[in-house]
């Protein structure tokens, strides 16, 4: 970054200006190569015990060996199978259940200035605070977590639906209404499509947080899933289990992420075409 | 909802929402008893878990001690987040070079929940405060770069290239251009930050902790106590929300050009 030299204007320019391909390419190898070569260093260098911190290589190893031997009962992708069941349940069911009530309440002004407050308050409560009562109520097998993450994924799917809902161009709603269409159908058949967008922009958001739910309600209720396999690495102080599970959450988690994007640029395309 | 004012015939809907609510809860659970005890609480009962935890302590300590520490810890984490995060993201939304190289790592590191660095915290530094604090401090760490970055890129470049016709030097370029123009931005990744500690604080005090929000919380399922269980979520609500408003206040303060 030569920014000291020459005229005032030109620096400022090229420091902002697109790097090439390559250039990119390189300084982004350079940077992981920075990133696990301090981590191979601090392992090896014996200042902390490999148990500690285990080497790349070693957690890698590990990764892929959870794979077909299983760890407390089951292997890798058999918790992983278990926690996204629990995952597509919590999700659904707050998908369910938000985005009507979103639609609703944008609808309704008096369901709004009824329902709004209250929600409001709701939302201050940190989803993972609900595990004593998912516990309490539903158990720690399915329902308990099912419920924390129904808490963490349900705000962004009411509040991106009330969204749409309330920002629909007046005139197709006053169209509608002048063709005599009643609440019913005008929520079904104005805001509903109108508000599409909104709606899985706020999906996206919410199987974000339901995920991140999911792994928190594990970790202190579920006897398994992938949020097991951290408890259980953690408890036998095994950081390359601990590590390998984080992978695999970090994994799931980035292909629930571009699943929906996918989604949300079809859903995209296909209204720029009507 | 936020940012909107709310007119006073909102609010007074609002609270009579609460009354209702809270009536509600009296008939279902002292009068009508269509909810067992067993699940959730009278308003008697609340009160009196309330009364206990204030005067007599619960869980290892009184209501302010769980309350503050919680508090603290989430202000730790936060500020030092915060202080590595927003120069961080400002570097890289500054220079390409920079978010070459740092962009990849954080890709890679980005998908992981902050819940999930919970054990890793706690076999590298146990279940003291040190863990909840790195752990916190990663939560609030990433919304901090990924919206100081995207605050500097969203600076018009005539901005910049006008102060430096002007002849501004490197550190005033800073203080009075990216700063101020993504400040907007940086608050957003704040108010995100400060969310994602709480969830963070109150999954890693439920997970193992001596005092705390949290702790109260495990202590309270564990004794299977309704009424405790509801005080620590009514506190931890409180808790957030007063933090969120500090932050609401501080931001206005802060950017007093910026239109509300």
């Amino acid at each position: 970054m030569a920014r000291g030299s020459g005229d005032a204007v030109a620096p400022a320019i090229a420091s902002r200006g697109p790097l090439s391909r390559s250039e990119v390419a390189l300084l982004g190898c350079a940077g992981l190569l920075a990133f696990f070569g301090l981590w191979a260093l601090a392992s090896l260098s014996g200042l902390t015990s490999r148990q500690f911190l285990p080497p790349p290589w070693t957690v890698a190893a590990k990764f892929v060996e959870l794979t077909y031997e299983p760890f407390s009962g089951y292997t890798l992708q058999q918790h992983l199978l278990s926690s996204f069941a629990r995952f597509g349940m919590g999700f659904a069911l707050a998908a369910l259940v938000g985005v009507p009530l979103g639609l609703l309440l944008g609808w309704f002004r008096w369901l709004d200035a009824i329902f709004s407050p209250l929600f409001d308050a709701l939302r201050f409560v940190a989803p993972i605070a609900w595990v004593p009562f998912a516990a309490l109520w539903f158990g720690t097998g399915i329902g308990g977590p099912v419920l924390i993450i129904f808490t963490g994924a349900f705000p962004p799917c009411v509040i991106n639906a009330h969204r749409g809902a309330r920002y629909v161009d007046r005139r197709l709603v006053e169209a509608a209404q002048t063709l005599g269409a009643r609440n019913w159908r005008i929520i079904s058949e104005v805001l509903l499509p109108a508000s599409v967008p909104s709606i899985v922009a706020g999906l996206r958001v919410s199987a974000g947080l339901g995920w991140q739910s999911l792994v928190g309600a594990e970790l202190i209720v579920a006897s398994s899933g992938i949020g097991y396999v951290l408890v259980k690495g953690q408890a036998s102080i095994s950081t390359s289990i601990v590590m390998s599970g984080m992978i695999a959450i970090g994994l799931v988690g980035f292909a629930i992420d571009v699943l929906l994007r996918r989604l949300e640029a079809r859903l995209q395309r296909g209204r720029t075409h009507d | 909802m936020s940012g909107e004012r709310l007119r006073p015939s909102r609010l007074a809907v609002g609270g009579v929402t609460f009354v209702a609510v809270i009536l509600l809860w009296y008939v279902a659970t002292s009068a009508a008893q269509i909810i067992p005890g067993v699940y959730f609480p009278t308003p008697a009962e609340a009160l009196q878990a309330l009364r206990q935890i204030s005067f007599v302590g619960y869980a290892d300590g009184l209501l302010y001690q769980h309350f503050f520490h919680s508090c603290w810890l989430v202000l730790l984490g936060f500020a030092v987040a915060v202080g590595i995060g927003v120069p961080l993201g400002m570097l890289m939304g500054w220079s390409r070079r920079a978010e070459a190289a740092i962009n990849p790592v954080f890709l890679l590191l980005r998908p992981i929940p902050p819940l999930a660095w919970i054990p890793l915290a706690i076999v590298w530094l146990g279940l003291g405060d040190a863990a909840k604090v790195l752990v916190i401090w990663f939560a609030a760490f990433v919304p901090a770069v990924i919206n100081s970055y995207a605050g500097v890129r969203s600076i018009e470049p005539y901005l910049i290239e006008a102060a430096r016709s002007l002849g501004v030097r490197r550190l005033q370029l800073v203080r009075e251009v990216l700063v101020p123009g993504a400040l907007p931005l940086i608050f957003t990744g704040l108010r995100l930050s400060l969310q994602a500690c709480w969830t963070t604080l109150v999954a890693g005090e439920l997970i193992g902790a001596i005092l705390g929000l949290g702790h109260v919380l495990y202590q309270a399922g564990l004794d299977i106590f309704p009424a405790m269980i509801v005080v620590g979520m009514v506190s931890v609500a409180i808790a957030g929300g007063l933090m969120t408003a500090a932050l609401g206040w501080l931001e206005v303060r802060a950017m007093p050009w910026h239109p509300r």
